[in-house]
């Protein structure tokens, strides 16, 4: 939900992007980026915490703080400066994706990392540190952040970099919000000639064909992808549609005309019967054979990369109940890698995922403490709230996730334990000392 | 487009001239917080504005209209609209009781207003052109329990813009009166939110169609006309009894 200006009530029901869990919390609005933080937060009663939120497009509880203070940073939506000869773009932390992006695409830029969906904000995508279809190559999103200021809850400010108070900078980069609000952050963005994105698909029958194309791909692709059907078993085991594009290099085609940005909108909360496995079956198969594997052709670069974002609150296909996001990233290992032996486990599971997505992070290190990505192959499974079924499925892939050595997305999570959480973060300990002594999070209640 | 937009730290405001602003216009923006107004500046630059002037003073300050309007005028080599945005609503229960509070309110709303808007139409005249744009309210169209000092000083502008268009017709000049319905924007923050509250944005755009296409007056959105219509023809001896 967007989230409307200052207001004590306790009658804020803020939902994350997966619809659970329901949260209620008080919400108030930083003004301005010179606000003085007691400013921001007048009339709280002291014992509450603070959480800082975007666009709650987390899918699980990261963004809530259920029974507490979250502090939108919807007013925080200007532009500070943007260097035409280095690309330095400096912006305040409540300005989302697709702002930037229709600011800076027609003067040649692009933003270094882009997620699924441009409804993110600055300070959001620093918070989790979110990685992109380019993650082999660029990194995360925190690889390009030249310098944030980060206002604590004792009213202090402090401009981070990599040479500058280093260790909060790396704190605060995929630091979940909990080390204090950034305000501003400098972003190194890079250069393109047009909005197009040259793309060539192709169709895989076994999961050993994802692992030769993103072999083969990544280093000649920018961008790298698989979409899975992750209802398939056997001799079809995780078979799906790869997809791999470069920015167009060429000027002279700004001309062609993009089909209009219509948003459509998803008018209600589906009812449970809608998604079932049956359903998911259906649409996964048919997804995989109206894909068939072609040539380059020029896409535009929304539907690109933000394929989900032409209907509004898509969400509401899961109904009430809501959904989980399972994101994790084992070590590749190629044919050998643990993915394959959780892609079974998933599938044989009489679960559906309704959208799977793989992909294999690079190399580049972030910088943040706390960030997810690791090299490896990454798995995104969309799951149906089917209640303790669900549960105990997704406990399950957590056991092998944690056997494997990987980790799982806190971004997208609504259920991990605290032992899983222990496993998959040791550098947590080290993360405390910067970790604001009033702020915090229902995920981070629920996994300390 | 060259504007000049008067109480441009307002949210409605700000929403209008970003998009002006991503349209390469001109701004010259005149508001009494200097330290937003900086940022608000660095904003539109980032945006696309050619240019963006600024001056810092309040609003209630007749002195210093000649001055604005003089700066504004040289600083964009001409104006084509000037906007009128700046307004405070005040606290119903304190204004009944301090009439000081309450002399403020109809100077920032009514007369510091309609004044600009008599100066802005001044210098307009000579040039034969030019739209004058200002924000009134639905407020202004009945009076009720709840908000009669803003509203009734919204409802002297409206009149006293009505005036002005007249005035102002056959010299070419346009007086267009904008009539927002809620808005979410820092002077509604305290207001419980319904499904009646509109974005800045969208306000925004509804103004500046209404501008370019020279119109009179405009609700916004324009499903206020219908219910302010409504409201105006409830009879007083009805209207007095409810809680409005
Ligand atoms: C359709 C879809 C596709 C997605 N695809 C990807 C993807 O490809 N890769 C990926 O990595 N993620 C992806 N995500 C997840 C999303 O990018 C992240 O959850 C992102 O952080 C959400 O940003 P937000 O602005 O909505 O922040 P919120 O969800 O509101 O908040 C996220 C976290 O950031 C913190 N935060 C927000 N603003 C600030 C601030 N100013 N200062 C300090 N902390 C702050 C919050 O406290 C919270 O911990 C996707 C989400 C959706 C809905
Ligand atoms: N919000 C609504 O629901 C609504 C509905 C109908 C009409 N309107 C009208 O729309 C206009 C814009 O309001 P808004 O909603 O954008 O509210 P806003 O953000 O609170 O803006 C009001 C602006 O007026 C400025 N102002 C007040 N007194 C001033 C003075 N003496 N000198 C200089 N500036 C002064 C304020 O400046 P500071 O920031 O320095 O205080 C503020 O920037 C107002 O005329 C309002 O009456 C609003």
């Amino acid at each position: 939900m967007t989230l409307k200006y200052p207001s004590l009530d306790w009658d804020h029901t803020i939902e994350s992007w997966g619809k659970y869990p329901k949260s209620k919390s008080i919400v108030c609005s930083l003004g301005s980026r010179k606000q003085e933080f007691s400013q921001s937060v007048q009339g709280v009663e002291p014992e509450l915490s603070y959480l800082a939120y975007g666009r709650g497009r987390s899918y699980g509880d990261s963004c809530l703080n259920d029974g507490n203070v979250l502090l939108s940073t919807e007013k925080l939506s200007r532009f500070i400066s943007l260097d035409a000869q280095t690309g330095i773009l400096k912006v305040e932390a409540g300005v989302t994706l697709k702002e930037v992006l229709d600011h800076i695409v027609p003067q040649g830029w692009f933003l270094p990392v882009v997620p699924g969906t441009q409804f993110v904000t600055i300070g959001g995508a620093i918070a989790n540190d979110i990685h992109g279809k380019n993650h082999h190559v660029a990194g995360t999103f925190g690889c390009h952040v030249k310098s944030l200021e980060l206002l604590r809850s004792d009213g202090s400010r402090r401009v981070c970099s990599l040479t500058q108070n280093q260790d909060w900078f790396k704190a605060t980069v995929g630091g979940l919000g909990l080390t204090g609000i950034i305000i501003w952050a400098e972003i190194q963005l890079k250069k393109i000639a047009c909005p197009w994105i040259s793309r060539e698909t192709l169709r895989f029958s076994h999961l050993d064909r994802f692992f030769e194309y993103t072999l083969d791909s990544d280093s000649k692709f920018e961008y790298t992808v698989g979409w899975m059907d992750c209802l398939s078993q056997g001799a079809q085991l995780g078979r799906g549609v790869f997809f791999r594009g470069n920015h167009l290099l060429l000027k002279d085609v700004s001309e062609i005309k993009v089909k209009s940005d219509k948003i459509k909108t998803f008018p209600f909360n589906a009812p449970e019967f809608v998604l079932n496995r049956f359903s998911m079956k259906v649409f996964n198969t048919v997804y995989y054979h109206t894909h068939p594997s072609k040539k380059a052709e020029l896409v535009h670069y929304r539907p690109f990369f933000f394929p989900l974002d032409g209907i509004n609150h898509w969400n509401r296909l899961y109904g009430k109940r809501g959904f989980f996001q399972y994101q994790c990233v084992v070590p590749f290992e190629g044919t050998q890698s643990p993915i394959y032996d959780i892609i079974e486990t998933f599938a044989r599971s009489g679960l559906g995922s309704f959208l799977t997505v793989i992909k294999t992070f690079g190399q580049k290190p972030s910088p943040g403490l706390l960030s997810f990505p690791r090299p490896g192959v990454t798995l995104t499974l969309d799951v149906p709230n089917e209640g303790k079924k669900t549960l105990r499925v997704l406990e399950r892939l957590d056991e092998k996730v944690v056997e494997a050595g990987g980790r799982v997305y806190p971004a997208k999570d609504a259920r991990m334990s605290k032992e899983s959480f222990q496993n998959y973060f040791p550098e947590r300990a080290e993360f405390e000392k910067f970790k604001d002594p009033h702020f915090s999070s229902s995920f981070w209640r629920r996994v300390t | 487009m060259k504007i000049l937009i008067l109480g441009a730290t307002s949210a409605i405001a700000e929403a209008v001239a970003r998009k002006i602003a991503s349209q390469h216009g001109e701004l010259f923006l005149v508001a009494r917080n200097g330290q937003t107004l900086e940022m608000i500046s660095q904003d539109l630059i980032v945006r696309g504005a050619t240019r963006v002037g600024q001056a810092v003073g309040d609003l209630t300050f007749q002195e210093k209209y000649t001055e604005w309007f003089e700066a504004a005028d040289h600083f964009m080599k001409g104006i084509d609209v000037v906007l009128i945005a700046h307004g405070t609503l005040g606290e119903q229960r304190e204004l009944e009781k301090d009439p000081d509070l309450a002399f403020d309110i109809f100077n920032v709303n009514f007369i510091s207003a309609a004044l600009l808007s008599q100066a802005a139409a001044n210098y307009f005249e000579k040039g034969r052109r030019g739209v004058i744009a200002v924000l009134g309210s639905v407020a202004g169209d009945r009076g009720r329990q709840s908000n009669y000092f803003y509203g009734s000083a919204k409802a002297g502008l409206d009149q006293f813009l009505e005036g002005l268009r007249n005035r102002m017709f056959l010299s070419g000049v346009s007086v267009v009166t904008i009539k927002p319905g809620f808005v979410s924007t820092p002077m509604t923050a305290h207001l419980r939110k319904n499904f009646l509250f509109a974005n800045p944005e969208v306000i925004a755009s509804g103004i500046l169609k209404a501008i370019v296409k020279k119109r009179d007056i405009v609700y916004l959105p324009w499903f206020w006309k219908y219910i302010m219509c409504v409201i105006k023809m409830i009879p007083e001896f009805i209207f007095k009894r409810l809680k409005l």
